[in-house]
């Protein structure tokens, strides 16, 4: 049977979990999405700016000198880089803008982690002519300046949060409550495969596209499928929307988690490593928190990866086991930034990076035979500051 | 004290209730039962004590800020009942998000409910379609399990959510977070006139909003038979943390304002 069910679960993960407020919104928000994502001329509308707008498809690259390094497996990287806006975030907020367009909804808003997903919402916002404002922790605006630059220079409005942690779990809060207050007028978009369904339904059907493209490229140039697949995971659209297409074959995939300065510290941000069920953001799934149920602080040198909930589907993956997860820590996370960098000329995003890292690993310990597949999520360029103050250089 | 016998008693009486909410824990949990106390004092005829979740959703800065207050002075749900059953004489509602009650088991929490005296519960995360789990169990330990309708609430979904309500129905205001505002608003008594029209046997508490005596008056006028004040509390708290004595009579003095406003109130029927 297709997944969510029409209680929008994963089994027992996912739902909907939100205040009576939006429920009707919700409501009428799967219900325009079902009967969009059926209709070609929105399918048209939406190809059509991935191609000609976004830059898709995306490259899979043989990571030639990567995989020399290793050793062992061949190493492809699937260029969400290079995805207009440099992530694989836009993916999701065109198609979701051009739904909110639909609906006739002309403001839109946001919650921002890293600023990525800010960054692509108010690119797809500019594009298609929409009102965008978005929210983002205070600590993640210091972290990300150069993001909060970017989607003010498109036109987008950032609202600072400076609640609770000051981070990405604050801004959905607040993006939350703006929702409440003026759901009438107000499309909320959100960045990943989280919050109350449909959300992570829509988010992984907007973001399966990278999986999509993934497969049939690989098979043209291997002939076959891949050993592995390995995707980072902080919400866990980039994993998901590469994963997808891969479920039912015989390829092993792995979800990479924010490691932080290592699980045992309690600094770190891996929820399906180390978390335990619970409803955060109108989603049943896993969560980092504490023995009463109060939301753990997340920890990790990349904004992306630093939030203590996982989309419901992923649980619900790891539970049956059809995906394996591991933690990454920031310093190995850094080591592959450089390796990735020098080797490749490629600079990957932080969050990217834990997976990089982990696919190295992998691949040494395999066969020339054997190949894996990273899905390098964004490109690093708005981490150069946090990687340079973690180097000890200054700008 | 059971929430059906308090309204029965206002009723002759010809009153209206007045529901006062604070933070339990808020500044401390040691405050909480002065706090209570002054607010009983000055005529609060139910008391909703919120459980602090680390990730309020539905609610505005004020109570945000409390709730990180009370957190931070230790507040955890086995400090929270066991405060709470010091509370007497008067009806109790819980108030907490969904995850607190799913992390000690659904069971356990009704249960712990009803041992602490507390006779309804609200979980403002946690609307109807999902609420089968913990409605069994509030059954089980007679807590009742009070539903949040809005203005954006569809017939249908009305209908299902009266079929399971009790204890009173919980009337948001207005579109948004909890919180003060200057006025009410004006979609309030349609919305209290499409719930009666479908059962005139459950109370309708009124909240979100409502922050002095003309809200109460305008709630009334409208069909409310109880108005629910929550962040207005908690800023005369917040206002007076350094001044104890400052703050109990502030509240009590509020309390009694808003209580004289729901008294002396043309009966509907």
């Amino acid at each position: 049977m297709e997944l969510p069910d029409k209680r929008g679960r994963f089994e027992e993960y996912g739902g909907r979990f939100a205040p009576e407020v939006l429920m009707p919104a919700l409501e009428k928000l799967e219900k325009a999405f079902n009967e969009y994502w059926k209709n070609t001329g929105f399918r048209q509308e939406l190809e059509y700016y991935l191609k000609e707008f976004a830059g898709r498809p995306t490259p899979l690259y043989y990571a030639k000198n990567l995989s020399e390094k290793a050793d062992g497996a061949r190493i492809y990287l699937k260029r969400e880089d290079l995805v207009h806006g440099g992530a694989h975030k836009l993916n999701n907020t065109l198609g979701q803008a051009l739904l909110a367009r639909n609906m006739g909804k002309k403001r839109i808003i946001a919650e921002t982690g890293a600023g990525q997903h800010g960054v692509a919402t108010a690119i797809a916002a500019s594009a298609l002519g929409m009102e965008c404002e978005v929210y983002m922790g205070t600590e993640d605006i210091e972290r990300q300046k150069l993001n909060v630059f970017r989607m003010e220079l498109m036109g987008g409005k950032v609202i600072p949060v400076s609640s609770g942690s000051c981070t990405l779990k604050d801004a959905i809060n607040e993006a939350m409550r703006d929702w409440l207050t003026n759901v009438e007028t107000t499309y909320y978009l959100i960045g990943s495969i989280v919050g109350p369904h449909p959300y992570p339904m829509i988010v992984r059907e907007m973001q399966r596209v990278i999986g999509r493209e993934t497969r049939k490229q690989f098979l043209e140039k291997e002939g076959s499928l891949p050993d592995a697949v390995v995707a980072c995971v902080g919400g866990g659209s980039n994993a998901i929307g590469i994963f997808y297409e891969f479920l039912q074959d015989n390829v092993e995939l792995i979800g990479v988690e924010a490691g932080g300065r290592g699980i045992e510290t309690g600094e770190h941000g891996a929820t399906l490593c180390a978390g335990t069920d619970g409803v955060l953001h109108g989603t049943y799934s896993k969560l980092l928190q504490d023995e009463y149920g109060q939301i753990k602080t997340s920890y990790s040198i990349s904004a992306g990866l630093d939030y203590p909930g996982v989309g419901p589907e992923l649980s619900y993956l790891l539970r049956k086991g059809r995906i394996r997860v591991t933690p990454v820590r920031d310093k190995e996370a850094l080591e592959a930034f450089k390796l990735l960098s020098r080797s490749e000329g490629i600079i990957p995003a932080l969050e990217s990076s834990h997976a990089v890292y982990h696919a190295v690993k992998m691949a040494e310990d395999m066969g020339r035979d054997q190949t894996i597949i990273v899905n390098l999520s964004g490109r690093g360029d708005k981490d150069v500051f946090t990687v340079a103050k973690a180097l000890g250089v200054k700008l | 004290m059971r929430i059906e016998e308090k309204f029965g008693e206002l009723r002759g009486k010809k009153e209206r209730a007045l529901i006062g909410f604070v933070i339990a824990g808020d500044p401390t949990p040691e405050d909480t039962i002065d706090i209570v106390g002054a607010m009983i004092r000055g005529g609060v005829d139910i008391i909703e004590l919120g459980l602090p979740f680390s990730d309020p959703i539905a609610d505005g800065p004020t109570i945000q800020k409390a709730g990180e207050r009370s957190l931070k002075a230790g507040m955890n749900s086995d400090v929270f009942f066991e405060l709470v059953k010091k509370i007497e004489g008067i009806p109790k509602v819980c108030l907490t998000y969904y995850n607190l009650v799913l992390r000690r088991g659904l069971d356990e929490f009704a249960r712990d409910c009803s041992r602490s005296g507390i006779d309804g519960l609200i979980v403002p995360d946690l609307p109807i379609e999902e609420a089968g789990p913990l409605l069994k169990a509030c059954r089980r330990h007679k807590v009742n399990l009070i539903f949040l309708v809005a203005q954006t609430t569809t017939e249908e979904r009305l209908q299902r959510i009266l079929k399971d309500s009790s204890g009173f129905l919980y009337v948001v205001s207005l579109l948004g977070v909890t919180g003060v505002r200057d006025h009410i608003s004006s979609g309030l008594k349609p919305l209290l006139e499409r719930i009666k029209q479908i059962s005139d046997e459950i109370p309708l508490a009124v909240g979100f909003g409502i922050s002095k005596e003309e809200h109460v008056s305008e709630a009334i006028e409208a069909g409310a038979d109880a108005v629910i004040v929550g962040s207005a509390f908690v800023r005369i708290i917040e206002e007076n943390i350094g001044d104890r004595e400052k703050m109990l009579k502030g509240l009590r003095y509020f309390s009694r304002r808003l209580k004289k406003a729901t008294q002396n109130v043309r009966c509907r029927t």
